[in-house]
């Protein structure tokens, strides 16, 4: 709120810069549901560097995480935005701190040239890498991780014809998460609940972040 | 995907099946149910079946057929406006449902609550580039608060009852609903019509937390220069009542955003005036004297704040609207509470002292004088030989008393309208407010007529916006809406050829418009019409408008080059307000 004075360093909630926030939103599965989320981005022409959508604890209850970078203020008012669509149940939205992350990565590189110029042992141990693929012509490696990780490998890569790269979605599991099945059953409830009020705005930053 | 069938909405009552029909007369049948009996449409071949149901229906649901699906979207949102009701529209698929979007925009922006039905090509047609398919859902999904595509019979029943309970719940807004062809069709035995009160992932409004309003009650008895905006979330939330009994006994100014303007009336002794670019000299300089701003159901548009850096720098902001999304969105408020203003005002009205701010509100009066003596006396009351549109609302506030219903259209004859019309009643003021919409003036005003038909309509309207849907002139000849039609003619795009004359070193660049006979052109509507330009004839034209049964257009020729004063430049502070 409006007496915050203190100027806090990225990973801190009240970091005034950007900073990469990852947004996750518990959503119906519904057709158009993706665009009408997207296009709250693409509305104030910001940029979207992940999303991924997967499906929640929650059987029939869809999961968005979306990685963008961006401040604080601006991240807050696009999850107002997101959270407001009718067939959004909840948002939430996390410094890199708060949540724990993963991206997958995968990588093709010509077999001969990687066996003869590369020690294969070497990458798979320097950077958690797994062959998925061995063939004559080409080798698949996959790498689990955070994004400066698998960036790492495609450096050490480059020399060696990297053939082809790609790297998913994050996936992200918030700390300080319960699950959202206590959540749902408010939610379900007919009549508002004390609990489904929880906003920044009401409850001055008090666990802000929490569930 | 799943169907709505299953847990998102629950049924509060089990029901046996009732009716075997087409998805067509469930369709009617559910219009019916949610009280719907006016309907603005243009038919066309994807959505014929339910033409072809509501033939039958003709002695419970009144169809009005418009020229143009602008048109019906417009009308629909000024029946909502003035009735209070969910206003509903009919387009075929195509070019009908593309020619909704404007209204769709409008609604969304100004919350209001209106229902569309379009009709789509058959689902096993979907994606072949059909004849007259368009993407509907995906054109509309940004300028509507929600929308769905039916391509089942089955989902008729729990899909519409969805949609008027999102339109017309907390926040307000548009809902459109695509039906295929084969789904209106579609022969189904269906279930009793069942209204929805709940969607498990939707919240139109929180259990109010009174800890708040505690804090905000703290707030405004310590302020000692406390001021009220108001905006339209006081009389969507219907909660004229609430809002006045808050004003009356704390003693606190208000004043209003366009959109809000009638929830008090006119000549409240606390109702200081319009706020924004074109509002009031008092209310806009004052705003960044004030030391607590409470702000009931507005959002802070950028028309109202002037420059947001200056924008009330000294005030502890105290914001209730029922959009959490609202609240910190551009002003960022010491206080939010979240909630139905009809709900919450009453508690915070409870916790707040009885007080009087004399010393206070004589500023505004100050203020109002001069604002008097140097623009509203002259636009009133004009020197000149040339009439002013200022002198046209004066003589019609005579003439009406504050009774009637105003519509405008968007411009200079807007903001003249807005700021000089008179208004004894809530939902007396239909405008477009934030899209600013040229050519919803005369849509509108028919919608408005069926949605108070024992009120008088008054549609404002300027040459250039009239010539923008024209074609309604039509829909009143055919279905007799006594609406009444003021022409402010300045033979300018008025409000764009001012801000040339002030900000472009008076480069007229393609204003001047030009206008056909609007006499003769409502005449061959068989809609009496008159025209006068001498001050002498206004009053008694006006009268023959009033007083005459049915239609009929005034066109009142006004000074060409007249300017809407007082101004905030864009890029100004509200407190840099020019009165000329």
């Amino acid at each position: 709120m409006s007496n915050d004075t203190i100027k806090y360093i990225p990973g801190d909630a009240n970091y005034e810069g950007k900073q990469d926030f990852t947004i996750t939103v518990y959503a119906e599965d519904r057709v158009g549901l993706l665009n009408r989320i997207s296009i709250i981005f693409s509305k104030r022409k910001i940029n979207i560097d992940s999303l991924n959508t997967s499906p929640s604890e929650i059987a029939g209850i869809h999961r968005f995480t979306i990685l963008i970078n961006e401040s604080y203020e601006v991240v807050r008012k696009l999850a107002r935005q997101i959270e407001k669509q009718v067939e959004v149940l909840k948002v939430y939205f996390n410094t890199d701190s708060e949540v724990i992350w993963q991206e997958l990565a995968l990588y093709k590189v010509s077999t001969e040239e990687i066996t003869e110029k590369v020690t294969v042992e070497r990458l798979l141990r320097q950077y958690g890498a797994t062959a998925v693929v061995i063939r004559k012509d080409y080798t698949v490696f996959s790498v689990t991780g955070h994004k400066e990780e698998t960036d790492a490998l495609v450096k050490a890569l480059e020399p060696y014809e990297l053939i082809e790269f790609v790297r998913s979605a994050r996936v992200a599991i918030i700390k300080d998460s319960a699950g959202f099945h206590e959540k749902l059953k408010e939610f379900e409830a007919e009549e508002p609940g004390e609990e489904r009020v929880e906003n920044e705005f009401l409850d001055k930053g008090d666990k802000i972040f929490t569930m | 995907m799943e169907t709505l069938q299953d847990t998102e909405t629950k049924k509060t009552t089990t029901s046996s099946p009732t009716f075997k029909g087409s998805g067509s007369q469930m369709l009617l049948n559910a219009l019916i149910e949610e009280g719907v009996s006016t309907i603005f449409g243009y038919p066309g071949g994807a959505i014929m079946p339910i033409y072809d149901a509501l033939y039958d229906y003709a002695d419970k649901l009144e169809h009005i057929l418009v020229r143009h699906e602008q048109g019906g979207i417009h009308a629909a949102q000024g029946y909502a406006r003035t009735s209070g009701k969910v206003g509903v529209a009919f387009a075929t698929s195509g070019p009908g449902a593309t020619n909704l979007v404007t209204g769709l925009a409008d609604a969304q922006i100004d919350s209001t609550p209106i229902v569309c039905i379009t009709g789509q090509v058959f689902a096993h047609l979907l994606g072949t580039d059909a004849f007259q398919e368009t993407d509907v859902i995906n054109i509309t999904t940004p300028v509507t608060k929600w929308n769905y595509q039916i391509t089942d019979a089955k989902e008729i029943p729990e899909v519409l009852a969805k949609a008027f309970y999102i339109a017309k719940s907390g926040r307000p807004g548009p809902v459109l609903i695509d039906i295929t062809k084969n789904a209106q069709l579609q022969i189904e035995e269906f279930e009793a019509y069942v209204k929805c009160n709940h969607i498990r992932s939707y919240r139109p409004k929180p259990k109010v937390r009174v800890e708040f309003i505690e804090e905000a009650a703290k707030l405004i008895n310590s302020a000692q220069k406390p001021f009220v905006l108001f905006g339209q979330g006081v009389i969507l939330g219907n909660a004229e009542k609430e809002f006045k009994a808050f004003i009356e006994k704390t003693g606190i100014p208000a004043a209003w955003t366009i959109m809000g303007e009638g929830a008090i009336p006119t000549d409240h002794p606390l109702n200081v005036g319009m706020l924004g670019m074109h509002g009031n000299y008092g209310p806009n300089v004052l705003t960044n004297e004030a030391d607590v701003i409470i702000a009931i159901g507005m959002r802070f548009d950028d028309r109202v704040t002037g420059r947001l850096d200056k924008y009330a720098k000294q005030a502890k902001i105290v914001h209730l609207d029922i959009d959490p999304a609202e609240i910190d969105k551009n002003v960022k408020a010491e206080v939010g509470v979240w909630g139905d203003c009809k709900e919450t005002l009453p508690i915070l009205t409870n916790l707040v002292k009885q007080n009087r701010h004399e010393a206070w509100v004589a500023q505004f009066r100050d203020y109002n004088q001069q604002e008097i003596d140097q623009v509203i006396t002259p636009e009133l009351y004009p020197a000149g030989e040339e009439m002013t549109m200022g002198e046209v609302l004066r003589t019609l506030n005579e003439l009406t008393g504050g009774d009637a219903v105003i519509v405008t259209d968007v411009g200079q004859h807007q903001m003249v309208a807005c700021r000089y019309a008179k208004f004894n009643k809530t939902r007396s003021n239909v405008t477009s407010g934030g899209l600013g919409t040229m050519g919803f003036g005369l849509p509108a005003a028919i919608g408005a007529k069926y949605g108070a038909p024992e009120r008088t309509v008054v549609a404002i309207i300027g040459d250039g916006g009239f010539q923008m849907t024209p074609q309604e002139l039509g829909t009143i000849m055919q279905f007799g809406a006594a609406v009444k039609i003021l022409i402010l003619n300045n033979q300018f795009l008025g409000m764009v050829r001012q801000w040339q004359q002030l900000f472009h070193d008076k480069r007229y660049s393609f204003v001047n418009i030009t206008s056909p006979d609007f006499v003769a052109l409502a005449k061959s509507y068989y809609i009496e019409a008159s025209k006068v330009d001498q001050r002498a004839e206004l009053k008694k034209a006006l009268e023959t408008m009033i007083n005459h049964q049915g239609s009929y257009l005034l066109e009142v020729m006004v000074g060409k080059e007249n300017n809407v004063f007082p101004m905030v430049p864009q890029g100004c502070s509200v407190s840099e307000i020019r009165l000329k």
